[in-house]
């Protein structure tokens, strides 16, 4: 098998390591869909995209070069801050307050000769589904879950089942601290972020009587100054929480609370975790996830070996806390997930005696909704809808209404928007507590 | 009370230094402390075969900040190093590979000081360790020269110094960690919700009469007051009076917890606007998960006992001062001394914090006790009484690595290779059963076929070796095979490893950027948990397939 023949890339010499064996089929190799001759020139004519040029980003970015992939787009509106450097390694002092996707294509082209890396420096909700559709194959690493979900609410949206073209695989990464995770989806077929949420729930938030009327721990006070304090105040027209100065006035407010309750443990550095909602990051767990995801990419555009995804495991769980350990495994398509399936989600624990507004408010802290500004349709009633404002106007008195004087009942199907995932209805199924 | 506060308040924009903003994200996992040990680490990399997987765990301590790392690699640049490794560029190429990496990777962090060799000052890797100040870990990637190889365990055994084999090859990778001794560790950073440690059933008097003073009264208690209690407080109360009506036992079996958490939830009250009490829900909830006898961890057993089989240690470093100690106390008191971290409930302000302050009060009572004993001992008076309090706090958690290895380390090589051999028995029996049990498959096979090429195409001493070896210095599926039956017989009969050894042949050597830079990662990790004593190093051997998406750590 391994003296099957080599078929060079355009340039032999420099792509000998990786040539040998995207060229070559090995043991677990599939024959009905790899052919050894056709891979480096497949490979140099795809184009693909990259979500964030942050930590797993200037990872992605070097690892594609290094694949064989040539034409290579970046998206990502942030700027570099002195606490990417760390990990962040394609860039350096000089280059705080530049744009990391330009930063990062500029030095990846000029460090792999003859890789081109198209950088945008903005929003992923800037573009539409024509610009998504260029691509061959989309690479995220992202820190934010809402843009997971817009993107991939975009490339489910983009399937036309007579289009072959139109299946943009996904492959999605993310860490923390020592642990990280990476996943291939492809669109409609298999289970996709939106199926995956729960795996991510939102970090139950202290009740605001709590932080008003009885803080006990260091991150209280915090709260209560971030969220109380400051609105009381307002010391700054904006809270700029990158803004040094707005961030001691914070910790300032937070630690004379703590004083006044005995509570220990308020420092600067706590305040800004807690308000910023910082999640510790080192190069190396970026490394590990990223390499990850581009393995599965190179094994999924050249078929050179079988790749995570279909048809049985598709998610890598990585932990590096306690020696290493990955658990890989399939996780499954559900059918009422709101993007990719078919049936409506059960909404569990809803109360009867709800009013609507409790039920809109509801939707931010469950692990299956997770929508900050939802819209809320029944039976083709508009029960309430956040804008326009005129619509907002008309539709608020319902919001102190409870579900069963809107005619709501247990088991009853509602239909929920939010302007963060505007291609989307999720549907979802009211259950009754007992 | 105004003056304290307004001294306590810090002057106006008093915020982070510019290197604490630089690693902020990363002090939060390993605090002061651990920055402090990477920055006083000395690295040597001895970089061999293809070279990417060296250059990549390198970057990922440079970035970081260990002090200084010395990089000793032979080879001079070829073409084919261009296509994998991002450390150097078309203006490298026929220079020397260890100088060209130092150039780009030292780049990455001004912090950091780096030196390739070999250089004028050390021609020899063999010059290089005798001229250097202490190493303060080694990594070397395969294939390596077995000679170079022999020199590094030298000087492993003589200086105590950790040494880290790497090897990656097209879609494989395994690393292995071989430590001086037995590695202990205090700062193991378990889960938040495994540290809960409340002491229920063997209060103390303090914690006692506390709990007694807020509830004597608890049935005219009005609502705020009772929607308040905290569930300690709620849960000694319910255990006081089950004691009373069970002959002075505490609940112990499942039914038994049961029946004391019904009666807990039914204590709460539902004729309140909120139709329950949050506080009465939390006690309840804790029933079953804090109402446990005190006993012995297995990682701190095995701390206990290995003083036991290894009496004339002669590291006696306060490490193993202080788990005398304890070892003491636990004896005396049948119990760990109290890590005394209270978790968040709900409770009035005050009430939490004179709790809270119960707690801490008792953990520096076992703390100082602790600290006595030590200082009694000999040598105990050096002990930091800081590291006797990190020790208290962790007691739990503490871990032992590498347990049996260290002593008699003459034999290490033979018993080595007996333990591959029993490994494999172990591993191979598993996989038989592995599609019952939904078990993964062993990963074995990949480190048989990757350890038969460890040496493969280093036999030529010439120190300009161009680093793309030809196919002629590489082996083929045979080949690796039968040098896996001269290590393991038998084993190359198993069909996984036939596939794992054409695998390996497959990449003739050569590496996939993204395995290396995966291993590189993961390889970073596990010098920083060994440089900074904190989480818990791999013991001793990882193997990655690239193909199946997965780990397996095995005791090799």
């Amino acid at each position: 098998m391994a003296s099957a023949e080599v078929y060079p890339a355009s340039e032999p010499a420099r792509w000998t390591y990786l040539d040998r064996v995207r060229t070559r089929p090995g043991p677990f190799t599939n024959p009905d869909i790899f052919s050894g001759e056709a891979v480096a020139a497949a490979m140099e004519a795809m184009k693909i995209l990259v979500i964030g040029a942050g930590g797993l980003g200037c990872e992605l970015l070097k690892n594609l070069a290094l694949s064989g992939f040539k034409d290579i787009h970046v998206i990502d509106m942030d700027t570099i801050d002195i606490s990417n450097l760390n990990r962040q390694f394609l860039f350096r002092e000089a280059d705080v307050g530049k744009s990391k996707a330009e930063v990062a294509a500029r030095f990846v082209e000029k460090r792999v000769k003859g890789v081109k890396i198209t950088p945008h420096n903005c929003k992923i909700q800037d573009f539409d589904e024509d610009f998504y559709m260029q691509f061959q194959l989309v690479i995220c690493g992202l820190d934010s879950i809402e843009a997971r979900r817009w993107i991939n609410a975009t490339l489910i949206n983009m399937v036309d089942e007579d289009v072959e073209d139109s299946y943009k695989p996904l492959i999605d990464g993310g860490t923390e601290g020592f642990k990280g995770q990476a996943r291939v989806i492809f669109p409609t077929v298999t289970s996709c972020i939106e199926c995956q949420l729960d795996m991510h729930a939102p970090r139950a938030a202290v009740p605001l009587c709590t932080l008003a009327s009885i803080p006990r721990q260091p991150e209280h006070c915090v709260e209560w100054a971030h969220i109380i304090a400051w609105d009381q105040e307002k010391p700054f027209p904006q809270l700029d929480k990158d803004d040094p100065e707005h961030i001691t006035w914070l910790f300032q407010k937070a630690l004379l609370r703590a004083n006044e309750f005995n509570i220990p443990g308020v420092t600067y550095s706590l305040t800004q975790g807690v308000v910023k909602n910082i999640i510790p990051a080192i190069a190396a767990t970026n490394s590990v996830i990223a390499a990850a995801c581009c393995n599965e990419a190179l094994k999924i555009a050249s078929n050179c070996a079988p790749f995570l995804g279909l048809p049985d495991d598709n998610y890598m769980m990585y932990s590096g806390n306690d020696s290493i350990y990955t658990y890989t495994f399939r996780h499954d398509k559900k059918d009422d997930c709101p993007v990719c399936g078919q049936l409506a989600r059960d909404l569990p624990g809803v109360d009867r005696a709800w009013t609507l507004r409790d039920l809109v408010d509801s939707f931010a802290a469950l692990p299956e909704a997770q929508l900050k500004k939802p819209s809320v349709r029944a039976e083709g009633k508009t029960l309430y809808m956040q804008s326009p404002a005129s619509l907002e106007a008309q539709t608020r008195p319902n919001l102190d209404k409870t579900l069963v004087e809107l005619g709501l009942e247990d088991g009853q199907e509602i239909g929920v928007t939010d302007p963060a995932f505007a291609t989307v209805i999720f549907k979802f199924r009211l259950k009754f507590k007992q | 009370m105004t003056e304290i506060i307004m001294s306590q308040t810090p002057p106006i924009l008093h915020g982070p230094s510019e290197k604490e903003r630089k690693y902020d994200r990363q002090l939060r996992l390993w605090a002061a402390s651990g920055q402090a040990a990477l920055e006083s680490a000395n690295i040597l990399l001895v970089n061999s075969g293809a070279g990417t997987v060296g250059a990549e765990t390198l970057k990922n301590l440079v970035l970081p900040g260990i002090g200084r790392f010395a990089i000793y690699d032979e080879t001079r640049v070829s073409e084919a190093d261009l296509g994998v490794n991002f450390f150097l560029d078309d203006s490298c190429l026929g220079q020397s590979r260890s100088q060209s990496l130092t150039k780009l990777i030292v780049e990455l962090n001004p912090d950091v000081q780096g030196t390739g060799y070999p250089n004028e000052d050390a021609k020899t890797l063999e010059s290089l360790l005798a001229g250097s100040p202490v190493f303060t870990a080694i990594m070397y990637t395969h294939p390596i020269r077995p000679d170079q190889l022999s020199q590094l365990e030298a000087y492993g055994q003589q200086h105590r110094t950790p040494l880290v084999a790497i090897h990656s090859a097209g879609f494989y990778s395994s690393f292995q960690i071989n430590l001086p001794g037995a590695f202990p560790i205090v700062d193991t950073h378990p889960d938040e919700t495994a540290t809960t440690d409340l002491r229920l059933l063997t209060p103390w008097p303090e914690l006692v009469a506390f709990a007694e003073e807020l509830t004597k009264n608890i049935d005219s208690l009005d609502n705020f007051e009772h929607g308040h209690l905290p569930y300690v407080v709620i849960l000694l109360h319910y255990l006081q009076q089950w004691k009373a009506a069970h002959d002075g036992k505490y609940p112990a079996t499942y039914k038994e917890k049961t029946e004391l958490r019904k009666v807990v939830q039914s204590a709460a009250r539902t004729n309140n606007p909120e139709g329950g009490e949050e506080n009465f829900d939390e006690a309840a909830a804790a029933v079953l998960k804090t109402l446990v006898p005190p006993s012995l961890p297995s990682g701190l057993k095995e701390v206990f006992e290995h003083e036991q089989t290894d009496p004339v240690s002669l590291h006696r470093s306060g490490f193993w001062l202080i788990a005398d100690a304890v070892k003491q106390f636990y004896e005396r008191h049948q119990c760990l001394p109290l890590p005394g971290k209270l978790p968040d409930m709900k409770a009035q302000s005050k009430v939490y914090i004179q709790l809270q302050g119960i707690y801490k009060a008792k953990a520096r009572r076992d703390a100082a006790e602790i600290l006595q004993i030590v200082q009694t001992a000999p040598g105990g008076e050096h002990v930091d009484p800081a590291e006797v309090d990190l020790f208290c706090k962790n007691a739990a958690f503490v871990k032992l690595i590498n347990a049996s290895g260290g002593a008699g380390s003459s034999d290490a090589r033979i018993s080595r290779a007996d333990r591959l051999k029993s490994a494999a028995a172990l591993e191979f029996a598993n996989d038989e059963t592995a599609a019952l049990t939904l078990a993964p498959l062993s990963l074995l096979p990949i480190y048989l076929a990757l350890q038969a090429t460890a040496h493969v195409g280093t036999t030529s001493t010439s120190t300009s070796n161009d680093s793309s070896s030809s196919s002629s210095s590489s082996s083929s599926a045979d080949e690796i095979l039968a040098t896996i039956a001269e290590q393991v017989p038998g084993a190359e009969k198993h069909e996984r490893v036939v596939q794992a050894a054409h695998e390996v042949a497959r990449a003739a050597g050569g590496e996939l950027h993204n395995v290396a830079a995966l291993t590189g990662g993961m390889v970073a990790q596990e010098m920083i948990k060994i440089v900074t004593k904190q989480y818990i190093p791999v013991d001793n051997t990882c193997v990655y397939d690239g193909i199946g998406g997965r780990c397996q750590v095995l005791r090799l």
